[in-house]
């Protein structure tokens, strides 16, 4: 337990205008426009406004040059200004299947409806550091004449046969959980895991995801779908009396598949993981899907031997705000509380020197 | 999508369909250029707001698989105004982001669009211009992914 302290009010100050001249750096180079970091660092947008849970690049955008680029930082400058906000009300639900896409792969059918297509990836690309071509030309992406198919799901196409699970469907009496009304609880239903997951760390989803492809709760994964674009939101609003479209949002959906569900009334089936992120943020998408999966062990049968599959576990501890909380509070004071620990150890080591056992060593130490 | 039902009366269905597609252009478009072209339309109406404009936000939804049960994604920053013409139309704007003027005048655009007077210029001089700038972006977006169109051939192993 940490204890409040007096004072310091002219270091702490002094601190703060140091850090400001620290994060601005040499003045004699330009400052960075916030124009430039929403178009040129857009993945660090991405992922700052998917994890600190508010869809607006200016204000991520905002955050990360304040934050001088860490990223932990500018999420909890996001969810802080979140309070400064009233709340209008939920849109409706996006409809990702009427996504305009630019970007949709498959790793399980090579040749689908509407085909797959590469978009803007890192995919493929050597991962050579290219020299500073700063008076380089623009690039200019080439261009092929675009013909208007459907591109279902690939989920959708499994589903016509019968293979894969159904999601859930929708219950219009049941409300939708939100964690950013009532505190979570156990057991957590999947809506609501759905959006501890959505504003998860990413490095955190990404470590147990992995853990689950190395065996740690295996589920035996198959990107189904991953898919980049444009969705248009749409909110009823109550003076207006009908839905208004609020205008488009980027988002990266994944599908992942993974192995059969069955038991002895119903036939074996591919069951489901599924991950949606803001922006492109297609790790954290795809991490999301597979603990999505494994956080399905309860509901599916499975044995709960592995952390990706233990909900308390994981919901308590991927949110980095929270979790950058509890850490860093430990350099705030504790003088008294250490005091106390030191007077502690000074009777035990006296103690110990009079020739005590340890078994009353161990005792006096509890 | 979930326009509520007002039974049989088409002619306010078929407006409230413009004024959403009205909507869905301006809440994506340019706030400078839309200004512009709202200022380049001449004279206005008297008009006043019935709700000042104000930015917030709205919890935007998912489903469970693409296609199941809603779950909160996340927030959106959104602005709103609310702008009555004195002849009594009333108009409503909304716009994600924290640009508060730029939903006043979507507002004011959604009035206008309801009066007789000025919906074919409202039509013409704002939504016209916005639709084909829309348009031809996406149809440029469109063929650079067309573009990364990929064909996988797969390697047969162990033949021959």
């Amino acid at each position: 337990m940490y204890v409040a302290v007096k004072g310091g009010e002219q270091a702490i100050e002094n601190a703060h205008l140091l850090l400001a001249s620290e994060r601005r750096g040499d003045p004699a180079i330009p400052e960075l426009s916030l124009a430039q970091i929403s178009e040129q660092l857009t993945l660090a947008v991405d992922r700052v406004m998917t994890e600190g849970s508010i869809y607006d690049r200016e204000l991520a955008a905002l955050a990360i040059r304040q934050a001088r680029g860490d990223l932990i930082e500018a999420i909890f400058l996001l969810r802080a200004f979140r309070a400064t906000l009233p709340r209008f009300g939920a849109s409706e639900p996006v409809d990702t299947g009427a996504m305009a896409i630019r970007r949709r792969i498959s790793a399980t059918f090579k040749d689908l409806p509407g085909g797959q297509i590469l978009g803007p990836t890192f995919d493929y690309t050597h991962r050579l550091i290219e020299p500073d071509a700063a008076d380089a030309a623009p690039q200019v992406p080439a261009v092929v004449d675009a013909v208007e198919e459907p591109m279902p799901r690939v989920t959708d196409l499994l589903a016509a046969d019968n293979l894969i699970e159904r999601s859930p469907a929708r219950d219009f009496d049941a409300p939708v959980g939100d964690l950013t009304r009532e505190p979570l609880s156990f057991p957590a239903e999947r809506d609501v895991r759905l959006q501890n997951l959505a504003r998860g760390d990413e490095g955190f989803l990404l470590a147990l995801g992995y853990s689950t492809q190395r065996g740690f709760g295996r589920t035996h994964p198959f990107a189904g779908e991953i898919r980049l674009g444009e969705v248009e939101v749409e909110f009823v609003a109550e003076d207006a009396g009908f839905a208004v479209p609020l205008g488009r949002i980027t988002v990266t959906e994944c599908q992942m598949i993974n192995q059969f569900a069955g038991s002895a009334t119903e036939p074996p089936r591919f069951t489901r993981g599924y991950g949606l992120t803001f922006g492109h943020c297609e790790r954290k998408a795809m991490a999301m899907a597979l603990v999505d999966r494994s956080l399905r062990a309860r509901e599916l049968g499975e044995d709960v031997k592995a952390p990706a599959q233990d909900e308390e576990f994981v919901l308590s501890h991927s949110d980095n705000v929270q979790a950058t909380g509890f850490v860093e509070h430990l350099k705030l004071p504790h003088y008294v509380d250490f005091q106390a620990e030191l007077g502690l150890v000074r009777k035990l080591r006296s103690d110990f020197e009079r020739g005590a056992s340890p078994d009353a060593l161990a005792e006096a130490a509890e | 999508m979930a326009t509520p039902e007002f039974g049989p009366d088409t002619k306010n269905a078929a407006l409230i369909e413009m004024r959403r597609e009205a909507m869905r252009l301006l809440a994506s478009a340019d706030a400078r250029a839309l200004a512009q072209r709202v200022a380049a339309l001449g004279d206005l109406p008297a008009h006043d707001n019935v709700r000042r404009p104000e930015s917030g936000l709205v919890m935007v939804r998912g489903r469970i698989g693409g296609d199941g049960a809603p779950f909160n994604l996340g927030e959106a920053s959104v602005s709103r105004a609310a702008v009555r013409l004195a002849s009594g139309e009333l108009g409503f704007g909304y716009a994600l982001g924290r640009d508060t003027e730029k939903a006043r005048l979507i507002a004011l655009c959604d009035a206008l669009i309801q009066s007789e007077a000025y919906r074919d210029a409202v039509a013409d001089r704002v939504l016209s211009p916005v639709r084909a700038e829309r348009e031809a972006q996406e149809k440029l977006s469109r063929e650079r992914t067309a573009a990364t169109r990929v064909e996988f051939f797969t390697l047969v192993r162990g033949e021959d």
